[in-house]
């Protein structure tokens, strides 16, 4: 089995599997970093948001071997307290409900802050329509993205 | 009365996670250590309708101590304690209420009264605020943490005073939700993210359509793949199901292995001969057998009032509609799973569950093992929406266990989860309402079908506002698997009967409001019927709000309104939909919301849960569908079953509470089911067409009747 060393959260850690393995098993079975979630395997529902490079990515979908020497962060890496400002306006914003999708959203809106900092309501959308909330929180979401906005 | 064995005190019960070793059990919900750091534990099931937060609190409020120091703990499974453990009805908050009150003035008084005796003085010169005990005559005060340890062995007060409501500091304020922190840093709360040393991973396969079963299947291939452990059947079938044993799929095959990516490899690999067992069902057949019922069907009638043919007879207009709405899946976000680890005299099940009590005694009987011997334990779950009160999961995970012998996590794909459901059913409601001249309602009738069951609730509105009335019930079955799906029944009959109710009013020439309140005049002043299931002043309360709130009536240029009120779950919500048309298509720019459930325990929580029911109702009324052909369903992912994503949903929402204290109800459903009637009254307004068929924004042909295929 091919042997695969990562750059996750700044450390490098070693796999062996596959190399068809999605980013997203490796992520929760084999470095126990569970908090990418599992919504669809079809990079349908954004729950297993991370970032490659700094940019979104669906892990679910991502190929181990197309990682290489990418910078890969999860929701445990955005932030070393809990305090990136997506996570604070999170808060702020009360959005959670049941909170599984809340990781991938959460991954998604850091990513398009990363690019672009004052987003519009349109550039809001067209990045996080990607992303289900099958407890329908999209309005909080949208309020926190432009509070982090503003904090970021 | 609140029974009191849950009031039992103790300092060594294990259970749960002490925060200190010097803590001490007040009783089963409160746990003070010497520090004043105070536990409590939360006993229902957290799906999202944040109880986690909501139930504590209440707690917290009698007890008189400060929210910051408080840590909210999942209570084990224990109904000698807990009582009702299960998340289900909106009924946490509202049947939890009052043992949750006494549990925290039972212990503040607890601690008051070992203070008064260390302190040599009476109980009733001393005050409680945020955990600190003060005497009145001196000033002298006191940590809950320092008398803690002297209070649990007070005598338990047989009673106790609780607060005035006026005297909350705590309830109706905004509270930030208690597992808010872990999530957004991405730790392990849910069932899925529950791991132990040991365990295996198991995913199961399915038959591919409702009416099949396994016959045989050549797993050569699949044996030899990497990281396959085993490959077996099983059958989850017990002697005496109960109501939540809900299961189309008993005997499945299962794939044991390394990791998540090797199995699912692995299930694809695997052959399986299926064999027919009953009818394979296909969408065009429900569909007619729902005509043929609505149409020429005869069921039971489950009221009568006077004479409603007789009075459509006479009647100056008569208007008849028939309303229809498909199976639609639950789609949690985080698919079914569970934690097994059976042992020869014991067995621990952990994971997602509503019904972690059904759950124990369903799986007694697949184990052949007493009740006492197996523990179930709540994770947070990642959804819920009824799909995790049927647990048929637990009991697959209780059967791989015992045939592994050792721990085992079972996982479902998006697939599993989306083609194996307990699916909302599909129902059909005809409707006919006759008027006398003067615009006067005369007479009412509901038929209502589903597979399979009916949607109506015969002694709900418009029951006791109409002299001729009458509701029957005329259920189809299937072999397709139905079950609860958030608001069950309402999240159809609201949108049916609240839209028809518009239809009826325009043709009465009224203002759709105001014909509501006249008939909820008639159901306060002269009730027809002894039984009906509401509260004609509350309801006709938060339409009164909402037409205030929302400034009904008022000319807004390019803007198109509809508006719709319902009860259940023991709450009452009016809604009003804002449309705009940009480029020919409807959006929606606002939701007004006004609610009456009683007392709001926390504001935060409420204001989220009615937006995520305006917006759940709208997204599955608008876009949501499963059908069938001979058996197979039509969606198995999100690729091609539709969910309201972000720029679906509405623009804005705004919601408004009934000020009273009424003894609390739920919202985790009520806020869904009028939203329907409200958008599809707005769509009439401004497109001319009524909407008929759910899914509105899929079915281009609205019909008013239901004819054959």
């Amino acid at each position: 089995m091919p042997s695969y060393t990562l750059n996750i959260n700044g450390e490098k850690k070693q796999v062996d599997v596959t190399d068809d393995t999605p980013l997203l098993w490796v992520l929760r079975d084999h470095l126990d970093l569970p908090g990418t979630k599992f919504g669809c395997g079809i990079a349908q529902c954004g729950a297993c948001t991370v970032h490659v490079d700094g940019s979104a990515i669906r892990a679910c979908s991502y190929p181990v071997a197309a990682v290489g020497d990418s910078e890969i962060t999860t929701i445990e890496g955005l932030s070393e307290n809990g305090d990136h400002p997506v996570q604070q306006a999170w808060l702020e914003h009360d959005v959670p409900q049941c909170g599984y999708c809340q990781a991938g959203q959460i991954m998604s809106a850091a990513a398009l802050l990363n690019s672009n900092p004052d987003p519009s309501d349109e550039e809001i959308n067209s990045a996080m329509n990607g992303n289900i909330c099958r407890c329908g929180t999209y309005l909080r979401i949208k309020r926190a993205i432009k509070t982090a906005a503003k904090t970021a | 009365m609140i029974g009191f064995s849950w009031m039992s005190c103790s300092t060594s019960d294990a259970e749960a996670g002490n925060i200190s070793d010097d803590a001490f059990d007040v009783n089963a919900y409160i746990q003070i250590d010497t520090n004043g750091n105070v536990t409590i534990f939360s006993p229902n099931p957290e799906i999202g309708q944040n109880v986690k937060t909501a139930m504590p609190l209440i707690v917290a409020e009698e007890l008189d101590v400060d929210w910051d120091r408080v840590t909210v703990e999942q209570a084990p499974l224990n109904t000698d304690k807990y009582t009702r453990q299960l998340a289900g009805g909106s009924q946490s908050i509202r049947q939890g209420w009052d043992s949750l009150r006494t549990a925290g003035a039972t212990a503040k008084l607890m601690l008051v009264t070992a203070a008064a005796q260390k302190w040599g003085v009476s109980a009733s010169d001393l005050t409680t605020v945020k955990g600190v005990i003060t005497n009145t005559r001196n000033g002298e005060t006191m940590m809950y943490g320092d008398i803690a340890s002297d209070a649990v062995s007070v005598p338990i007060p047989s009673e106790v005073t609780l607060k005035d409501p006026s005297d909350f500091t705590l309830i109706g304020g905004h509270i930030k939700n208690v597992d808010g922190p872990e999530i957004v840093t991405g730790k392990p709360l849910f069932g899925i993210d529950f791991k132990r040393e040991g365990m295996t991973t198991a995913m199961i396969v399915h038959p591919p359509a409702f009416g099949m079963s396994v016959k045989s299947y050549d797993d050569s291939e699949a044996r030899s793949m990497p990281g396959v452990q085993d490959i077996f059947t099983i059958n989850t079938s017990i002697d005496e199901p109960n109501w939540s044993d809900v299961n189309a799929f008993n005997k499945l095959v299962v794939i044991t292995g390394d990791s998540t990516w090797q199995i699912l490899k692995a299930k694809q690999a695997l052959t399986i001969q299926w064999e027919t067992v009953s009818e394979l069902e296909s969408s065009s057949g429900h569909h007619n057998k729902l005509a043929e019922a609505v149409n020429s069907g005869s069921g039971d009638i489950a009221r009568m009032d006077g004479d409603p043919d007789s009075a459509a007879g006479r009647a100056a207009t008569v208007i008849e509609r028939t309303y229809t709405a498909p199976f639609i899946a639950h789609n949690t976000l985080e698919p079914m799973n569970f934690f097994a680890y059976v042992k020869e005299n014991s067995a621990e099940l952990i994971g997602p569950i509503q019904t972690p009590e059904q759950l124990r005694g369903s799986a007694s009987q697949l184990l052949g093992m007493p009740e006492e011997n197996i523990k179930v334990d709540m994770t947070r779950m990642g959804g819920g929406f009824g799909r995790r009160l049927y647990g048929n999961f637990g009991l697959e995970a209780a059967a791989i266990s015992k045939k592994i012998g050792g721990p085992v996590k079972l996982l479902y794909t998006r697939e599993d989860d989306m083609t194996q459901g307990t699916y909302r059913p599909a129902y059909a409601i005809k409707y006919k309402a006759s008027l006398d001249e003067n615009g006067n309602l005369l007479s009412f009738q509901a038929k209502g079908t589903g597979m399979s069951e009916s949607p109506l609730f015969a002694n709900r509105f418009p029951a006791g506002t109409v002299d001729h009335y009458s509701s029957e019930d005329i259920p189809v079955q299937t072999n397709i698997s139905t079950g609860a799906w958030r608001a069950p029944r309402s999240n159809f009959t609201a949108g049916a009967e609240q839209s028809f109710i518009d239809e009826v009013a325009e043709a009465a020439g009224k203002d759709p409001i105001d014909f509501r309140l006249e008939l909820f005049e008639r159901a306060m002043n002269n009730p027809v019927g002894s039984n009906n299931d509401y509260d004609p002043a509350r309801y006709a309360g938060v339409l009164e709000l909402v037409r205030e709130k929302s400034n009904w009536g008022a000319d807004m240029p390019g803007v198109y309104r509809g508006v719709s009120a319902y009860y259940c779950h023991n709450s009452y919500v009016a809604q009003v939909v804002d449309l705009e048309m940009v480029n020919d298509e409807p959006r929606i720019k606002k939701v007004w919301s006004a609610v009456d459930c009683g007392i709001v325990i926390n504001m935060e929580g409420a204001l989220n849960q009615m937006e995520g029911g305006v917006i759940d109702g709208l997204g599955h009324a608008l876009y949501s569908e499963l059908t069938f052909e001979d058996g197979v369903p039509s969606a198995e992912n999100f690729n091609n079953y539709r969910l309201i994503r972000t720029t679906e949903a509405p623009l804005e929402i705004e919601t408004h509470f009934a000020q009273n204290q009424i003894h609390p109800t739920g919202l985790g459903e009520p806020g869904l089911p009028p939203v329907i009637a409200a958008y599809a009254n707005a769509l009439y307004k401004a497109t001319g067409k009524r909407y008929y068929n759910q899914p509105f924004l899929m079915k281009e042909e609205q019909t008013e009747t239901l004819g054959a295929l």
